[in-house]
């Protein structure tokens, strides 16, 4: 789907990248933990938290994140909205919780960029 | 060793110790240097990944680093060579889940006992040394094509 129809689902805000509604996306993963999300998010991926500092932003660029879904009506910090307008990375924020804006976009089609984790040792 | 060894990039970075907000600089620029490079996106990412870690752990708890990046043809070679406290003992260190962070840390999205772990996993191959109150010697290697 596109993410103007990201968007609509989670009745989002757009705080950065409004240019890159057209972009499309089929995978997701949702965490706080950064260093989870180095370890299992896919280049290409929506990625959903509740963390609003820089290094969601770094690490979104890290992973060629497509674009930073913002759950529990989060909102970025001035130095975070800059960095993300720096480096190109759509940030949105949504009122829904992780689960519910998790299982909103999953019944229109998005996927876990990773179904499970087999192997935690071994992960790339 | 003629064209195997053949030197196609050699640069420095410096990381300052306990600038939170500098973390992530020094991986945002080795990625676009070895994306001009023509180095192919999914060990772009590996390297990006495993100096990133390393800055955060470099951020976290040294007072400062040198990276050095070598692009060789066939490696990617990134050391993070650090003073600080060094790492008493590395083999606990290594285990996934131990940890040292404290709250600013993890306030960051990080300090969960897995950044060396990361490291390790996204690199081809990966040597530690740590000398107590000296500091920590990272290398990381990444096969290219």
């Amino acid at each position: 789907m596109k993410l103007s129809d990201v968007r609509d689902i989670l009745d989002a805000e757009v705080i950065v990248g409004q240019d890159s509604m057209d972009m499309e996306v089929k995978t997701a993963f949702g965490a706080d933990l950064m260093s989870d999300v180095l370890a299992f998010a896919k280049s290409g991926s929506l990625l959903l938290t509740g963390l609003t500092n820089t290094q969601v932003i770094r690490t979104a660029n890290v992973l060629d994140i497509a674009a930073i879904i913002l759950v529990r009506a989060k909102k970025p910090s001035a130095e975070t909205i800059a960095l993300a307008r720096e480096l190109k990375i759509p940030i949105l924020t949504t009122k829904y919780i992780l689960f519910e804006t998790a299982g909103r976009l999953y019944m229109k089609g998005i996927v876990g960029c990773l179904p499970k984790v087999e192997n935690t040792s071994g992960r790339n | 060793m003629g064209e195997t060894n053949q030197n196609l990039y050699s640069g420095s970075f410096n990381i300052e110790g306990g600038n939170f907000n500098s973390a992530g600089i020094v991986s945002t620029n080795i990625k676009s240097i070895l994306k001009k490079l023509g180095i192919p996106g999914d060990l772009v990412r590996k390297a990006a990944i495993v100096s990133y870690e390393a800055e955060i752990n470099v951020v976290s708890y040294a007072k400062k680093a040198v990276v050095n990046l070598t692009v060789n043809s066939g490696t990617v070679q990134i050391e993070v060579i650090d003073e600080g406290p060094g790492i008493p003992n590395i083999e606990l260190a290594m285990q996934e889940g131990w940890s040292t962070a404290d709250q600013k840390i993890r306030e960051m999205g990080f300090g969960a006992g897995m950044g060396l772990c990361n490291i390790k996993n996204y690199s081809d191959d990966f040597h530690i040394t740590s000398e107590v109150g000296k500091g920590t010697h990272l290398k990381m290697i990444i096969q290219t094509p």
